[in-house]
């Protein structure tokens, strides 16, 4: 039996679509590599106008690869190099500039407006760990040994002098080195905060339970000061970074708990769905806030060391709270009147 | 595990606007892994680098001058442990590069392009996938016996997250899950020579009827060109003696490679002129 006609022909005409198209694949691949590289901007105009040109080549030539041709190598070359053209072309980036003001302007307040109802319940967890700390600790002084780590108490204790509660409130100044002391603070709170964020993956569990327990702390350290009649200027003491920290926290909180109500309602979209779409939300406050606690390290190991008036320090707290709040939830109505 | 042994459950369609259907193949919990390790090795480096240089700064400097480098080294740690994930994966790769090494990167599951609110999603969750279990670990280490108890509570709980790949049918870890993202292959593949125009003065002497070429299908096209393409003489020899057996040929062993390239070329233009009249023989049992 002979071999039916044409078989050479299949041959020949297969091996010069290769050779035909072969020269736009090496220089895509050529382009590719120098744009992953480096920014665009090295391209020269000719160069970057050919990208998706030939992107769309190599798309065809795979296509046609595909029907015709058997070679499982040319093929796997095509889809791995049509792949990284797609991810390139498709994967749309900003310049990093543009993506940090859109940040600040835009998506980090309306993160925080989407997750008003988190943290409100944040907020009021707050302040029902608060009360439940002051009300413990108030009948029975045991609890505070419970509540607050004696390593994080610092040696205030309910049996401690006044004396001492007050030297701690205004001479912080000459034991620590200040800015590495805020160094310090931000970098463990932060850390606090993403896992209070990443906990609540755990249908917000473990997120409110955090939360309820840093309200808990607050209300334990008040009760023994209100007690020597130093409550006041505790306020004072707490309230120049704590007003950014605790809200920060409960910002933190509020993330973790939408994603963890998320997954355990969606509604109307599929679990994974949801999860995705409270993620990226969660996410952006997270960055937010960062951006927060890195300001209040800086004002609780730098300004409280430093100013010991306690008008001053209730004023610092004040402004910066509704420095907070102005920029969450009235920066909208200053961008709807500019369209 | 089953995809290690069916390749093929890894496979997920990505169709472009141009409506070619990209095929990306996802990593396995195994490349994942590997890339990971090769991440900490780098970052566990650079830590004790940055340490050193501390050090030694700390030693030649006066304690008033200290305070400077110290803060440099709580920023750069702190950096290190949160900000180089993400910094990478927002990068134009895509890819940390433990990930680059191994040829894999992230990609949206959407097809759309990877925006930055993701991959800070996904690397947050990050410190209760690895970090919440390792502080646990490290409190055990603190800790008295009287705890055991509740560490191992909670170690198995924090394993559930650091294993959770594992679980799913999309290789997604936690932080995947949340940042709508996964890992896929994108490797970078070099053109590899036509085998069917390889020139073997040897091969001309081969002639095959039509019965000889009807032995194979695709399948057993592309294992043949697996082994010519890693040219190992057992191998070919072995082959060789499968296929001459089966189609009633006659090859010595020195001829092996020659019959095998001839056979090659011959049944890929067989095959693929049934391709072209619309006949995909997909294996040797197809018709």
């Amino acid at each position: 039996m002979t071999l039916p006609a044409g078989t050479n022909g299949i041959r020949q005409s297969l091996a010069s679509f290769r050779k035909e198209r072969e020269a736009d694949w090496k220089a895509f691949e050529a382009l590719l590599a120098r744009v992953e590289k480096r920014a665009p901007r090295a391209l020269s105009e000719d160069e970057l106008l050919s990208l998706p040109l030939l992107y769309r080549s190599a798309l065809s030539s795979l296509s046609v690869a595909r029907a015709t041709s058997l070679d499982s190598a040319l093929i796997a070359y095509l889809e791995a190099l049509c792949l990284r053209g797609y991810f390139y072309l498709y994967g749309a980036r900003r310049s990093l500039r543009a993506r940090i003001g859109d940040f600040f302007l835009r998506d980090w307040p309306a993160a925080i407006r989407d997750l008003w109802r988190e943290v409100w319940v944040a907020v009021g967890l707050t302040v029902v760990g608060a009360l439940a700390g002051y009300w413990l600790v108030a009948s029975d002084k045991r609890w505070y040994d419970a509540i607050i780590e004696p390593g994080l108490a610092g040696g205030r204790n309910p049996d401690s002098s006044a004396e001492m509660l007050r030297s701690v409130l205004y001479d912080g100044g000459t034991t620590h080195f200040l800015s590495g002391f805020a160094a310090y603070l931000f970098t463990h709170n932060t850390q606090v905060a993403i896992l209070a964020f990443a906990l609540g993956f755990a249908f917000a569990v473990p997120s409110v339970l955090l939360i309820l327990m840093n309200g808990c702390m607050l209300g334990a350290i008040f009760q023994i000061y209100m007690a020597k009649g130093l409550g006041f200027e505790l306020g004072g003491w707490l309230s120049i970074h704590g007003t950014t920290e605790m809200f920060a926290i409960a910002i933190a909180g509020a993330a973790g708990m939408r994603i963890g109500t998320r997954i355990a309602f969606p509604g109307e979209l599929t679990r994974m769905a949801a999860a995705a779409q409270a993620g990226r939300v969660a996410a952006t406050a997270m960055i937010g806030v960062t951006v927060m606690l890195l300001f209040a390290g800086l004002l609780e190991g730098i300004g409280r060391q430093t100013i010991s008036s306690d008008a001053a320090r209730y004023a610092i707290g004040g402004a910066m709270l509704s420095f907070w709040i102005c920029y969450f939830y009235l920066l909208r109505m200053v961008r709807h009147g500019n369209g | 595990m089953a995809t290690a042994r069916n390749p093929a459950l890894l496979v997920r369609p990505l169709i472009t606007p141009e409506g070619v259907d990209l095929r990306v193949r996802l990593a396995d919990a195994g490349t994942r892994a590997a890339a990971f390790l090769l991440d900490v090795v780098i970052m566990v480096i650079a830590t004790v680098v940055i340490s050193l240089v501390a050090l030694f700064g700390l030693a030649g400097l006066r304690a008033e001058r200290i305070q400077p480098l110290f803060i440099v080294w709580i920023i750069l740690i702190f950096l290190l442990r949160n900000a180089y994930f993400i910094v990478f994966e927002a990068g134009r790769r895509a890819a940390t590069p433990g990930k680059r090494m191994l040829g894999v990167r992230v990609a949206a599951r959407s097809g759309a392009g990877l925006t930055i609110d993701q991959v800070i999603a996904r690397n947050l969750m990050r410190e209760i996938e690895v970090f919440l279990p390792l502080s646990i670990l490290a409190a055990r280490g603190g800790t008295d016996v009287a705890d055991t108890l509740s560490t191992i509570f909670g170690l198995v709980w924090a394993l559930l997250f650091s294993l959770f790949p594992l679980f799913n049918r999309d290789r997604l870890r936690v932080g995947d899950l949340l940042a709508g993202t996964w890992v896929v292959e994108a490797p970078k593949v070099a053109l590899l020579e036509d085998l069917s125009q390889r020139q073997d003065p040897f091969s001309s002497k081969f002639k095959f009827s039509v019965a000889q070429l009807d032995a194979y299908g695709i399948a057993e096209l592309q294992k043949l060109e697996d082994v010519l393409r890693r040219d190992d003489y057992f191998a070919l020899k072995a082959v060789a003696e499968t296929i001459a057996h089966k189609i009633g040929a006659k090859v010595e062993p020195v001829d092996s490679k020659p019959f095998l390239t001839a056979y090659y070329g011959e049944l890929r233009a067989h095959l693929e002129r049934k391709l072209l009249l619309g006949n995909r023989k997909a294996d040797k049992h197809a018709r």
